[in-house]
């Protein structure tokens, strides 16, 4: 039986730095005072996280660092306890069934976190005897996931020196051995090549297709919009749009993105630019730069010229972007994904 | 509690000190051997100590090694696996209680500690004779003390690696370890101390005087120790203390 993921209204507050396994990042600050003490910072890290990811689904948190999102996998694999809200794996409650919920979940954390006394083999088969298989099946499996994971030639040594690359693909054929329903992949394909990160698509693709349920995490717009069936965007702890690819990225305004940066500021420039055909949005940026959210992108650069040029302002920059999740998030958050 | 999770992970800390054995051995006997071998020999050899010091020293060489081995054997895997790494994860990822995960840790060190007691015994014997008068007349109280020490020590090697953190082992040894061997009665009985009358009284706060008491008590009961009564009632309390604040402190770190 496969099974979904829930979360209602999770919400986490650091009193210190994060962890390491939360993915440390950039969070608000709120200060908090206590008697005679140093105020201590407060870290909002989830502010209010509701999901309900379908089972046989692949969904991924987009964001960029510090969003929130290996928070999220950390709650929901029973390594972060929220300070409020809940979590379910299928039916089961992630912090009153633990010892069922990691039965059903495998979990590849952001960095590996291999047991550096082991060889690859033997990571993968006394991961095999915890979840409580056979000698005979772990052995198996641990076989076969080497060699899919192309493994096979170095598996009988320390993993110490193993390279990132190999230890990631170690880290997802440990979270894939004991079959579980509900795969976690905190930022899978950081660290790869693209060749890899191909094959990792395709593994993952294919046990998806196995109707298993399938949560990643990523600041790679290309991997979520090849990857996902649906996705969340988040940011700052909250969700700020949830949707499949295709419904996403047609709700920027237009689609189209185009930006521009002018020699100097001019309220009015932006006013004409906003007049043009198929210009649905106009907002001013840093350093007399303007973003036009439009129904069209490369036929509005020769409009957008000759317009500066009638106001005698000299165009500096233009930036054409088609219909993609990052215009997403510039259009919500007026940040790049990128920066 | 899941056995079978439980059991694939003492087999996991088996493989790994299998792996490591010799540096294992020399880290385990090499200090408390040598340090029989001067003081032992060399000393009473040559006259500076008398022969009988001989058999006051092995149980307190003993307790120095299952103490020594049990917290090492617990404390710096876990300072290591609970870093940047976070090796751990795997295991507080197996489907049974993470609590579990920590006595299993205390049950591998407990192991190590009394595989070290027992072959201490032979080596500084054959170090040390002729002149040893070991008496083992109460075998089952000797296993008795025995499993408190290297109990005491697995449970002490909990608390210490789940509140220390890796930049500050030199601090542990300088300060917690180096101390507790120092004036645990180790090397003397406790009874020798009753010429600094406070200190005598300040030393019954470090479990290591029970373990060497304890064994002195089984092994060569023809020295003045402490009674076994005080030695269970001490040992048993540490124990309960250290294994209570050693998963305390092991959830605070594997749970954020």
């Amino acid at each position: 039986m496969a099974a979904g993921i829930r979360t209602s209204e999770l919400r986490k507050v650091y009193n210190s730095a994060p962890p390491l396994a939360a993915g440390a990042g950039g969070f608000s600050f709120a200060e908090k005072r206590s008697k005679g003490k140093q105020p201590k910072p407060e870290i909002v890290a989830l502010n209010g996280i509701s999901l309900d990811i379908h089972s046989g689904e692949i969904f991924c948190l987009l964001g960029p660092n510090g969003a929130g999102k290996s928070t999220t996998v950390g709650v929901l694999t029973t390594r972060v306890k929220p300070t409020a809200g809940q979590a379910w794996i299928g039916e089961h409650d992630v912090w009153k069934e633990q010892s069922v919920v990691k039965r059903l979940i495998g979990v590849v954390a952001q960095r590996p976190n291999l047991d550096f006394s082991l060889t690859a083999r033997e990571i993968l088969v006394f991961h095999g005897a915890y979840f409580g298989l056979s000698s005979h099946e772990r052995n198996t499996r641990a076989a076969s996931l080497l060699e899919r994971f192309k493994l096979t030639d170095r598996a009988d040594q320390i993993v110490r020196g193993f390279s990132g690359g190999m230890m990631q693909r170690l880290s997802i054929a440990r979270a894939m051995m004991h079959d579980p329903q509900v795969l976690f992949l905190d930022e899978p394909s950081a660290g790869l090549d693209p060749q890899t990160r191909l094959l990792l698509w395709e593994i993952i693709r294919e046990y998806n297709r196995g109707g298993k349920t399938v949560l990643l995490t990523t600041h790679n717009m290309e991997e979520a919009d090849a990857l996902c069936q649906r996705l969340a965007i988040v940011d700052h702890g909250r969700i700020i749009a949830l949707g499949t690819p295709q419904e996403l990225k047609s709700s920027v305004p237009g689609g189209y993105l185009v930006r521009v940066r002018f020699g100097q500021d001019s309220p009015e420039l932006l006013l004409r630019l906003q007049a043009l055909a198929g210009v649905r949005e106009v907002r001013a940026t840093e350093n007399n730069g303007a973003d036009l959210y439009a129904d069209r992108g490369g036929s509005l650069v020769s409009e957008v010229a000759n317009l500066a040029l009638a106001a005698n302002i000299e165009l500096c920059d233009v930036h054409i972007s088609e219909p993609s999740l990052e215009n997403l998030f510039l259009h919500h958050t007026g940040r790049s994904l990128r920066e | 509690m899941n056995y079978k999770a439980f059991m694939a992970m003492l087999a996991r800390d088996a493989r790994v000190a299998r792996r490591n054995i010799v540096a294992l051995l020399f880290q385990t006997f090499l200090q408390p051997l040598m340090f029989v071998f001067i003081f032992g020999r060399v000393m009473v050899g040559s006259g500076y100590m008398p022969p009988s010091y001989k058999s006051l020293l092995l149980p307190g060489i003993m307790a120095l090694s299952m103490v020594g081995t049990g917290i090492w054997a617990v404390a710096m895997p876990l300072i290591g696996e609970f870093q940047f790494t976070r090796e751990i994860e795997d295991r507080l990822l197996a489907p049974m209680d993470i609590s579990w995960v920590a006595i299993e840790k205390v049950v591998a060190g407990t192991l190590q500690a009394l595989a070290a007691g027992i072959m201490v015994i032979p080596f500084a014997w054959l170090l040390l004779r002729p002149g040893v008068d070991l008496s083992l007349h109460r075998p089952i109280l000797f296993a008795i003390v025995a499993l408190l020490v290297a109990v005491f020590s697995a449970c002490g090697g909990l608390a210490l690696g789940c509140s220390v953190e890796q930049t500050h082992i030199g601090l542990m040894f300088s300060l917690v370890v180096a101390p507790m061997i120092f004036f645990g009665c180790t090397y003397y009985p406790w009874s020798a101390l009753a010429n600094f009358p406070i200190m005598q009284k300040i030393v019954l706060v470090n479990p290591l005087v029970y373990a060497s008491e304890g064994l002195r008590a089984t092994l060569v009961p023809q020295f003045p120790h402490l009674s076994l009564l005080a030695v269970f009632v001490a040992l048993l309390g540490f124990n309960a203390l250290f294994l209570t604040v050693g998963l305390r402190q092991f959830h605070k770190k594997a749970v954020s």
